[in-house]
């Protein structure tokens, strides 16, 4: 094992601090308890936190986001699992288009996705509803369901369906007895993955939420672009402690790097 | 990718009939996108040559004048520009502070390893409205920075002060995209055979000879696609931009954000749109056009 310098470890150093600052810088604000942006240096206050149950809008676009994104991220593993199946499984006429065009929405900036929808909503009259934002969310969330989904299906021995299908089960057994819960670690961290961007998207969302349908991300965007008070450090802070929670969770019952660089 | 979509199963005599059951598994999905995916793309470019009067609103003429303006027009070239300029400082900063910490990384030993890679990956789970408001508050007007720097002596605050600035955003912007650097030049470090850099370490060479000489060479490809996803993420950037350029700063994204919700002209916005699609599929597709030509030359 190579060891590392000195100066390596400083570079190192620097850069975990310059990750980490900015979200300690937030976690600081929080807690002030004056009734502008400091840091708390006289004292500690949790007033900014309570201040988050007077805010009914944040509450309700948090309530939003985690419909929004575990019904984004459920459709879109519905469509990915056969449609992985049929791409890895058989050769046929254009096989190539259909992988293109499931991946596509990675090379499409978001906001020009976001003025597609909002053109394309208003056109057929569902501009503004919860199932138009969910159809959006599947289309953006689907490239990372169909690659993960995609590669536990190749890495698949199928010596088990086989065996199946010799002993009488049907198609349908096959699948849901067998093949079904041995790509089921792919299918999972494919609708994490999923649920996390469709949570956290903001550049398309922007355009096709209306009001009551707002998201978490586009309710703080709008705060933020309106002004910067410790109310938005509080509910970041918040945002923080969940995502970490929920990291240290998927970490230990799945493997994080799994999930983020698609190790298997 | 590529290794998923190669020939898997050879095909038998007998799938050579059209098979039926590939297209039943896809069609949900490949319907579903083309209705959802496709009619709102066309529809965009259709806008895109449609005429916009103040007093009328959209006219549903054609023509090529909105294009004519956004390619002649001193304020897009300007907002182009930066958006491509900035885009290109964020790649860089990103490889020079990526690829290090990608090999440092891959050097260090558990459980430093694990902990670490995860306090890098940590930040994509995290919102960038989050991320970029924790810029805000250490770059703002009274902001950390500012402290630190009056503080230590250097400068005064005000020198601290990088809100609506291009180092501001371009800062902000390395911070949220230099993750997607690390991992991509770590998934091309593990597969680097540590034997060769003992070799080369052996024979003589310095530790930063074997860098270059060894260790960069074959985690290039891994730096390639690395500098791609972050410049096209960059160049689409919009949260960032918005709120730590603000209206000073306009890039491509909030310039179309500005004509759809501002001033309501929707064909202006939808062709500032479908340049910047336009330009960020030319950059995907020239840049894999380059990987197979150096993959060909490579491999004979």
């Amino acid at each position: 094992m190579l060891r590392n310098s000195k100066l390596a470890l400083i570079f190192h150093s620097l850069f975990v601090v310059f990750l980490l600052a900015p979200l300690a810088v937030v976690m600081l604000v929080a807690f002030t308890p004056h009734g502008y942006l400091s840091y708390p240096t006289d004292g500690f206050s949790l007033r900014w936190f309570t201040a988050i149950l007077d805010h009914r809008d944040f509450i309700r676009a948090f309530w939003n986001s985690l419909y929004l994104g575990i019904a984004a991220a459920s459709f879109s593993v519905v469509l990915a699992v056969p449609a992985a199946l049929a791409i890895v499984r058989y050769q046929f006429r254009g096989r190539d288009v259909l992988v293109g065009l499931f991946l596509s929405p990675l090379m499409i900036p978001h906001v020009v996705l976001g003025v597609a929808f909002l053109g394309f909503f208003s056109r057929v009259g569902i501009y503004g509803s919860f199932w138009a934002l969910v159809a959006s969310h599947v289309i953006i969330v689907m490239p990372y369901t169909m690659r993960l989904v995609m590669a536990s299906v190749f890495g698949m021995d199928r010596s088990a369906e086989k065996a199946a299908l010799s002993l009488g089960a049907s198609q349908w057994t096959m699948f849901r007895r067998i093949t079904m819960p041995m790509i089921l670690p792919g299918v999972a961290g494919g609708w994490i993955l999923a649920f996390t961007t469709s949570f956290d998207e903001l550049s398309m969302t922007i355009f096709v939420a209306s009001p009551s349908t707002t998201t978490l991300p586009v309710q703080m965007y709008n705060h933020i672009a309106h002004t910067v008070d410790p109310l938005i450090a509080s509910v970041s802070t918040v945002l923080i402690v969940l995502t970490v929670l929920f990291m240290v969770l998927l970490d230990r019952f799945y493997g994080i790097d799994k999930v983020l660089i698609g190790k298997r | 990718m590529a290794e998923l979509i190669s020939p898997l199963y050879p095909s038998s005599p007998r799938t050579r009939l059209i098979n039926p059951i590939p297209w039943l598994l896809s069609a949900p999905g490949a319907v579903f996108f083309l209705a959802l995916l496709g009619m709102p793309l066309i529809m965009t470019l259709i806008l895109s040559f449609n005429s916009f009067d103040y007093s009328l609103g959209i006219v549903s003429s054609f023509g090529l004048e909105n294009y004519l303006e956004v390619l002649s027009d001193s304020y897009f070239h300007e907002i182009f520009l930066r958006t491509y300029g900035i885009s290109i400082a964020v790649v860089v900063l990103c490889i020079l502070i990526g690829v290090p910490e990608a090999y440092i990384l891959s050097r260090m030993r558990n459980p430093w390893r694990s902990l670490f890679l995860v306090i890098t990956l940590a930040p994509l789970l995290i919102s960038v409205v989050v991320r970029t408001l924790g810029w805000v508050l250490l770059i703002g007007g009274n902001g950390l920075l500012g402290k630190l720097l009056e503080g230590i002596g250097i400068a005064e605050a005000s020198t601290g002060n990088l809100m609506y600035t291009h180092t501001g955003v371009i800062l902000a912007l390395v911070h949220v995209l230099v993750p997607l650097m690390v991992i991509s030049v770590w998934a091309a470090l593990q597969k680097l055979d540590p034997a060769v850099e003992h070799a080369g370490l052996s024979l003589g060479a310095s530790h930063a000879t074997v860098f270059r000489r060894v260790v960069i060479p074959q985690i290039l490809p891994g730096i390639l696609s690395g500098s791609l996803i972050v410049f096209a993420l960059a160049a689409s950037a919009f949260a960032t931009p918005a709120i730590i350029g603000g209206r000073r700063l306009k890039v491509a994204a909030t310039a179309a954000y500005d004509e759809y919700l501002n001033t309501m002209n929707w064909p202006m916005g939808a062709a500032i749109a479908i340049v910047l699609l336009v330009a960020n599929v030319a950059v995907v597709m020239s840049y894999n056009r380059m990987m197979e030509r150096r993959f060909r030359r490579t491999l004979g």
